[in-house]
Formats: C-alpha cells, sequence, structure tokens
C-alpha cells in the first residue's frame, strides 16, 4: 500500500470521470423523458399527427441519449465495489438497500416500458403506449430517487449506527435514511435541474430549425412545452438549490466555506457575486484570500437563514483553528480540526480495545472501549489524518464550479423567460431574430456546464471525505495497484470520449433529419 | 424473521437473478452468432430483431444482481469486485459495448459503422458469457484473498479485503473456472437458437439453420456440462463450524471431501431440482434439434431447466453451511451467507421490499405478452 495516494487520486480520477460522463446523459434523460411524455399526452387528447410526429421526433433524441446513460451507469455501480472496496464494506449495510430497491423498483420499470416505447407503436394500443412513455419516465426519476438518497448519505449519514462487532456502520432507522433533509432536497434539486436541462436542449435544438427556417411550426411548438418544463425546472432547482446551501450550512459547513472561499467568517457575513481567489492562499498563511471580489453585504448570512442576517458562518480558517466568537451576549465555539483528529485517534484506539477484549472474553472492558468508540465516534473519520490541513477541499475547484453554476442558472432563467415570452407573445422574435435563435443553441452548452458544476461542488466540496466526518476517501478504497487503476481510467476516457462522439455525431444527424418527421403517418 | 432465515431468503433471491440472469444470457448467445455465414437475405435483421428488444432486461438482471449482492451481502461486493478487479472491469467493459450498440449499430453518423457495433455485440456475447461463467465459477473454486477487518483502523493501509497481485487474472487463468465459463458461453447459444425458433417465424430455412444450431452447440453444451458436474460434485469444499454455538459471524471452517455431492445428498429436494433441470434442458434441446414440429416450444423446457439447475447450484454453493466465497490463501477469511451479509434490520426492510417481486415479473410477462403479438 506504498502508492496508497497515488490509488486514492487515480481512483477518485475514474470515479469522476465516469460520474461526469454519466451525468452528462442522466439530466437530459430525465428532462425529455418528462417532455416526450407531455407531448404524447397532448398527441393522446388531440389525436394530432403534428404531435405525433413531435413526440416521435424526440422520443428518438432520448432513445440515443438512453443508451449511453445505462452503459456509463453500470460502470458506477460496479465501482463501487472495484474501486471502492473499504467503503462498499463499511457502509454497504446503508447504502446497498436503496440501490437494490433502485433496481427493483425502477431499473426494470425502465427496461420493461422503454421497450414499448420505442417498439410497441404498432403493437399496443395509444393509451397503453402513452401509460409506457409515462412509466419509462416516472422510472428514470424514480432511479434517480435512490442514488440520490444514498449520495446523500454520504453529505449527511442519518439513520445509522457503528457496529464495533462487525466493525461498520449498521442502518438503524431507514425512514431518517429516505427522508433525511438533505436527501430531500438533493433529489428535487438533480430531477427539476435535469428538467431544466431537457427543456433548453428542446429550445435549443428548435433554435436550430428556427435558424435554418425548417420544420417552424414543429420547433416553436417544442419551444412551448420544452420552454415551459425548463422554466418550472429551473425556478425548482433554484428553490430547493437554497434549501441545499441551508443544510450545507448545518452539517457541512466546512463545503460552505470552500463554496465562498471564505476563510475567516463573520457575522452578517457578505457573500460574493464575483471573485477572482489569490492562489497563494491557504489555510496556513495570512494572504489576503481574493485577488478581486464583488461582494453583498450580509447575502450568506441571509443565505443561510433569512431571518438573521448577522448570523454567524464559519469559515475555513474558523472551523480548523476552532473558533470562538461571541454574538448578542452568546459565545460560539468551533471545535479545532487538531481536536477532531486527537478524538478520531481515540475512537480508532477504542475499536482496537474492543476487537482485544471481545477475543479476550473480557465483557467489562469491552463496554467500558464501546463507550469511549460512541462518545468520539462523530470524529472517526478525522483519525485517518495527520495533519488538519488535510481536511480542507479543493477551495479553488469547487469555489469556481459554484460561482459558474450560479452565474449559468441566472443567465438561462432570462433567457428561458424571454424565448417563452417571444414564443407566446411576440412569435417574430424568435422566428426572425437571429441572435434569438443563436442564443436557444448557445444555451444548450451553457446548461451542460451548469450542471456539472452543481456535480462538482456537491462532489468535489465534500473532500476529503466519501462519508461526511466518518471516513475520508483515503480509507475507501481497493487494494490494487495506480498501474491497474490507470490502465483502466485511460480505457474509461477512450471508450466513453468515442461513444460520446458517436452520440453528439447521431444526435446531429437525427435533428438534421427532423423534417422529414413533417411528412410522417400515425402508422409510421 | 430470524437473521438466519433472512440470510437464506437473501441467498434464495440472489440465488432466483442469477438464475434468470443465466437464461436470459440468450441475448448474448445470440449476439455470438452474428458474424455466422448467413444463409438468405435478412437473416441478420430476423436475429438483431428478435433479441435486440430483450437486451436491456438482460442488462438490467445483470445491474439488480450486482446491486442485490450489494445490498445483501456486502462483504462479499467488496471482497470480490475490489479484489478480482480485472475480471470485472473486463466484464463491465462489454456490456458498456453492448448498452449502445443497439441503439447505434443503424443509426446514420454512428461514426464507427455498423460492422463494429455488431463485433461489439459479438464481444460483449462472447467475452461477457465466458467472464460471468468465470465469475460465478470462483462461488465453487474460491479466490486468492484475505479478510482482516481489523484493518479498518491501519491509517497506512486501511483496506479489509486484499487479493493477490494478479487481481481477477488467476481467476480468469483458472481451468475449472474457464470450463465453467465456456459452458455459458455454449448454453447462451444453445438457448438462443431455441429462442430464434419460438420467437422469429422466419421461413423453413431460418428454422433448419436454427435446429441445426441447437444441435452442435446442444452437443458441445451437454459434454461441457457433463465434466463440469463432474469436476463440481468430485471437488472439496469448507464447511464453516459453530462457534459459540453459532455459525453466524464464525471463521472456523473444516475442508470437507466431496462437499457439493454432500450437499446435494444432504439437500435431497436440491438434488430433485437439479435433476429435473437437467431433463427440462434435454428434453429442449431434442426438441429443437429432433422434433421439427416441437422445435418452437423447445425454449420453455429449457428455460425452466436452466432456472432450476443454476438454482441447485447456488444453493448447494451457498446452503447446507458451505463457503460460497472460499479463500484459497486463508480458509478463517473465506465467506458464508452468515459472516459476509447485511444486519439483520436491513435484510428485515429489504425483504419487505422484496415482496414487490412478484408484481414486477407479472407486468414484465403481461408487456411481453402484448409486444410478442403480431403487429396491428
Amino acid at each position: 500500500m506504498e502508492d496508497l495516494t497515488s490509488v486514492v487520486d487515480w481512483s477518485r480520477l475514474q470515479f469522476a470521470v465516469t460520474a461526469a460522463y454519466h451525468w452528462l446523459f442522466v439530466p437530459l434523460t430525465l428532462g425529455l423523458g418528462l417532455i416526450v411524455a407531455i407531448m404524447e399526452t397532448i398527441y393522446y387528447r388531440t389525436n394530432s399527427v403534428r404531435w405525433l410526429n413531435i413526440t416521435k421526433f424526440w422520443m428518438t433524441l432520448f432513445g440515443i441519449n438512453f443508451a449511453l446513460g445505462v452503459a456509463t451507469g453500470i460502470i458506477l455501480e460496479f465501482e463501487f465495489g472495484t474501486n471502492w472496496s473499504n467503503y462498499s464494506w463499511f457502509v454497504g449495510d446503508i447504502f446497498g438497500a436503496p440501490l437494490a430497491i433502485e433496481g427493483l423498483f425502477a431499473f426494470f420499470m425502465e427496461a420493461t416500458f422503454i421497450a414499448v416505447m420505442f417498439f410497441g407503436w404498432k403493437k399496443v394500443s395509444r393509451r397503453f403506449h402513452l401509460a409506457a412513455t409515462w412509466l419509462t419516465a416516472i422510472g428514470a426519476t424514480v432511479s434517480a430517487l435512490w442514488i440520490l438518497v444514498a449520495n446523500a448519505w454520504m453529505q449527511y449519514p442519518a439513520g445509522m449506527e457503528f457496529d464495533p462487532d462487525q466493525m461498520r456502520n449498521v442502518m438503524a432507522n431507514f425512514w431518517e435514511v429516505i427522508f433525511s433533509p438533505v436527501a430531500i432536497n438533493k433529489f428535487f434539486h438533480a430531477v427539476t435541474s435535469g428538467w431544466a436541462l431537457g427543456g433548453v436542449f428542446v429550445v435549443g435544438v428548435a433554435g436550430w430549425f428556427l435558424l435554418k427556417r425548417r420544420n417552424v411550426d414543429m420547433a416553436l411548438d417544442s419551444i412551448k412545452v420544452g420552454g415551459t418544463v425548463g422554466l418550472v425546472g429551473l425556478l425548482l432547482t433554484m428553490a430547493t438549490g437554497h434549501g441545499s446551501a441551508v443544510e450545507v450550512a448545518r452539517h457541512q459547513p466546512m463545503k460552505l466555506a470552500a463554496m465562498e472561499g471564505l476563510y475567516e467568517g463573520n457575522c452578517g457575513q457578505s457573500i460574493v457575486a464575483f471573485g477572482i481567489l489569490n492562489p497563494a492562499k491557504t489555510v496556513e498563511n495570512s494572504e489576503d484570500p481574493f485577488l478581486f471580489e464583488i461582494s453583498v453585504p450580509k447575502g450568506l448570512s441571509l443565505l443561510v437563514d433569512w431571518r438573521d442576517p448577522d448570523k454567524f458562518i464559519p469559515g475555513i480558517s474558523d472551523l480548523v483553528e476552532g473558533r470562538e466568537k461571541t454574538v448578542d451576549g452568546q459565545t460560539l465555539k468551533t471545535v479545532s480540526y487538531q481536536d477532531r483528529i486527537d478524538r478520531g485517534l481515540l475512537a480508532h484506539d477504542a475499536l482496537r480495545r474492543y476487537d482485544a477484549a471481545k477475543s479476550a472474553g473480557d465483557t467489562a472492558a469491552m463496554a467500558a472501549a464501546h463507550a469511549d468508540l460512541k462518545q468520539n465516534y462523530d470524529s472517526f473519520g478525522f483519525g485517518y489524518f495527520n495533519n488538519p490541513a488535510e481536511a480542507v477541499p479543493p477551495v479553488a475547484l469547487t469555489f469556481y464550479s459554484f460561482h459558474i453554476m450560479v452565474i449559468a442558472g441566472g443567465v438561462l432563467l432570462l433567457f428561458l423567460v424571454v424565448a417563452l415570452f417571444a414564443t407566446m407573445r411576440r412569435r417574430r422574435w424568435m422566428t426572425d431574430c437571429r441572435w434569438m435563435q443563436w442564443a436557444a443553441m448557445l444555451m444548450i452548452p451553457i446548461v451542460y456546464v451548469c450542471s456539472q458544476s452543481g456535480w462538482i461542488v456537491a462532489e468535489v466540496g465534500r473532500q476529503p471525505w466519501i462519508i461526511q466526518d466518518i471516513m475520508p476517501t483515503k480509507a475507501a478504497i481497493s487494494a490494487i495497484s495506480a498501474g491497474s487503476v490507470q490502465l483502466t481510467f485511460w480505457i474509461f476516457v477512450v471508450v466513453f470520449t468515442a461513444l460520446l462522439a458517436a452520440e453528439i455525431s447521431i444526435m446531429l444527424k437525427q435533428i438534421k433529419k427532423g423534417s422529414e418527421t413533417d411528412y410522417l403517418t400515425p402508422n409510421e | 424473521m430470524e437473521l438466519h432465515a433472512l440470510q437464506a431468503y437473501w441467498w434464495l433471491l440472489i440465488s432466483v437473478l442469477g438464475a434468470i440472469l443465466v437464461f436470459m444470457l440468450f441475448v448474448q448467445g445470440g449476439q455470438t452468432m452474428l458474424f455466422e455465414r448467413k444463409r438468405f437475405e435478412g437473416q441478420l435483421d430476423a436475429e438483431i430483431g428478435s433479441i435486440g428488444v430483450k437486451w436491456e432486461l438482460t442488462f438490467t438482471t445483470l445491474v439488480v444482481f450486482g446491486g442485490a449482492f450489494f445490498a445483501s451481502f456486502p462483504l462479499f461486493y467488496s471482497t470480490s469486485f475490489g479484489g478480482a478487479y480485472w475480471l470485472w472491469m473486463l466484464i463491465l467493459f462489454s456490456f458498456v459495448l453492448q448498452a449502445v450498440s443497439y441503439e447505434y449499430r443503424r443509426k446514420p453518423g454512428n461514426l464507427f459503422g455498423r460492422r463494429t457495433y455488431d463485433l461489439f455485440l459479438f464481444i460483449n456475447g462472447s467475452v461477457g458469457c465466458i467472464l460471468l461463467g468465470v465469475a460465478v465459477g470462483t462461488l465453487f473454486f474460491g479466490g486468492e484473498f484475505t479478510v482482516v477487518k481489523g484493518n479498518i483502523v491501519d491509517s497506512a493501509a486501511p483496506v479489509i479485503s486484499r487479493w493477490t497481485s494478479t487481481h481477477g487474472l488467476e481467476a480468469i487463468a483458472n481451468w475449472r473456472n474457464l470450463l465453467l465459463g465456456v459452458m455459458v458461453l455454449m448454453l447462451a447459444r444453445t438457448l438462443a437458437s431455441l429462442y430464434f425458433l419460438n420467437n422469429v417465424r422466419q421461413n423453413d430455412a431460418f428454422d433448419a439453420i436454427n435446429r441445426r444450431r441447437v444441435l452442435v452447440n446442444g452437443a458441445v453444451f451437454v459434454v461441457l456440462f457433463l465434466a463440469f458436474a463432474a469436476v463440481l460434485l468430485t471437488a472439496s469444499g469448507l464447511e464453516v463450524q459453530p462457534e459459540n454455538g453459532t455459525v453466524e459471524g464464525s471463521h472456523s471452517f473444516v475442508e470437507v471431501p466431496y462437499k457439493y455431492f454432500v450437499n446435494l445428498v444432504d439437500m435431497w429436494w436440491v438434488a430433485v431440482m437439479f435433476l429435473v433441470g437437467v431433463v427440462g434442458v434435454l428434453a429442449g434441446i431434442a426438441m429443437g434439434a429432433f422434433m421439427p414440429r416441437l422445435a418452437h416450444k423447445g425454449i420453455w423446457p429449457a428455460g425452466v431447466g436452466v432456472i432450476l439447475v443454476v438454482l441447485s447450484l447456488f444453493f448447494i454453493a451457498g446452503y447446507n453451511n458451505t463457503a460460497y466465497y472460499r479463500s484459497l490463501l486463508d480458509p478463517a477469511s473465506s465467506l458464508t451467507i452468515y459472516n459476509s451479509s447485511s444486519s439483520q434490520f436491513t435484510l428485515e426492510v429489504m425483504s419487505w421490499v422484496s415482496l414487490i417481486i412478484p408484481f414486477v415479473l407479472a407486468y414484465i410477462v403481461a408487456v411481453w405478452r402484448k409486444m410478442n403479438r403480431p403487429a396491428r
């Protein structure tokens, strides 16, 4: 295990690449699934060939995207075992249950009904086909629920306890795992961001048709449905994003501090609207954190608690060093990371003592060790660190990702409002203004950047933890060589990139073929 | 329910998923036939069209199989997947290639051409079947790993499950695992031929091709199956011994000669299931190869037979106090359904959830009955 750091880094990189690729396809599946279901519902109610053709066009793009989402998804599931075997054991009792439920409830639903969706036009009734389309969309959403519950648990481990006999965490309360506030926010935030991405994608592709002056009616109808889903999705994403930020402040204050590049926290803390970090700044020096910043006074305090504009928000240095602040006569104290490392080491020692006492059959010593372990277990993961600075996430990546996500979200909101207004009230703005059509297409890469940035904030901001405060990533890995992981990493990069290129190429061909859908009849 | 019963119940569910997965490998078997010489126009499209609408069910069964193993026996998941890294990675790569191929192969702009995607399907069909067989083979013939849970508090080297440096390549090189792998491949090809006879009503020539395929692949499969059965039933296995009056969490094992044969004798109902399954598979092959009027129904006895045989193999691997994952380096590290399972609470929660399985199976069957009807 002499190359532990290298194995950890390569394993993280491999998982990050797989997850990033997977997250290119999943939100489009979630968003486009809903949009296609709505379009088919309109077709079902109106029996209009026009809506049938529109539905089939977007359904084709849905299918192309879905395939690669499935391919990257299976890798993610099995990578928990192949690259994070210690983690699989340590939390398998909790994490495995949502994964199994996901398979039973959602994957079979998707796999069964997507076949009806694509191959059942001539084999089942219109009503059954519509039901299959909705069930595919619901199946995709439900499958997102369980994996997001598992991910939320990694951010905020609830409903569990540590079992020293088995040397792992075990589930104590299923409902606390499922309905933790972090899980609820995360689920709705991720799913509605998928709706936003799907909506922006539809509007962007429709913009291309308008630019080419082809399939104009189809494009405008698509913008009405896609734009509405996108706008609703984006507004809900923002609302649940706020909820997520509040939960981050409660359970992962270090992540919030990294998101804001905040080293020295204050009461009435401002929020950075735009800033350039000072690359020389670390937790161990006194450099200014920013080269340039534009801040909104008290913004961060208000974001975390709108009723208390003077709320104290701890910064990175506050958390690492442990600070006392007096607010309204009350003393607020953050425990230093060195203290937590010491407590983590006590927890490790207690677990060793428990194991030895168990082997010796000394029940009194077991009870004493168990009590010590329970008392210090909330810092168990800190026991793996040598230095408090190890517990600080990559600040720059977290900060910039967060701000790119927020700025991109604002741009998308503005665009969708204008695009929907134009389509419904000022049709010529969409059909004749080339800059609107170009803007619609430009929004597609922007929404993907926004979506990916969100995941980077969630996952990189959690570092160095794989389970917040309980297990660092470096303790979660498999005993494999860095060379093996490097090799599979590069294979993944090559294979996924090649398949992504193929998908984009097929999508572009299908979009260019879009005009042919005008001539489809209901039986085709 | 008692923990003991829950562990047995979840091994049963794992076995059912494994059995269904092996049956559904007819999709993979069909993929290995794509490059065979085609006798008439439209044969390839007929074959691809037939298995192309089912591939996701096989794929999903594999995913759920993995997920259920993770959920119910996490120590196996962490030990096998993290240890036999290359074995599982190669399986995964082959399934990644499959996942896109059906959708992309005939789409304009697919960059690599139809034959590349057909080659991907062939790789998935052949490599996927063989390696899945190898992975299942390790349940009987063991793996080179150790498990030391106390490592979790060793900051410098915290991994509890360790494998030899070959990380699964040695399992692929093991002739007994390979025998099972090749046998699975030939079974998948036999089932695919029977499935084509049932599902594709193309013409007499196509039926004749598939009857011949059943005969050839079925004959090779039967020979391999007999060899595997002989190897398995004469192999020794590890049996867990009670510690403090219970086998739960025990790491005390003794080697039992002819362990899997002994298991069949001890669990007579499994032996009956095994024999009925073998008869079913042989009947299916005979119907497909020699009885033209019944050939299109051969998939049913063969399919039921495969499920029964695989179920019985899983049962003799995991039940009767058997170590289902034997450590070749340190017998005390071997895994049983008792020392590798999730906690009682988690198994109970998941058992309630598992009550939905009949409904899932029911809607899958109902949907496919509709989908297999002629087009309106």
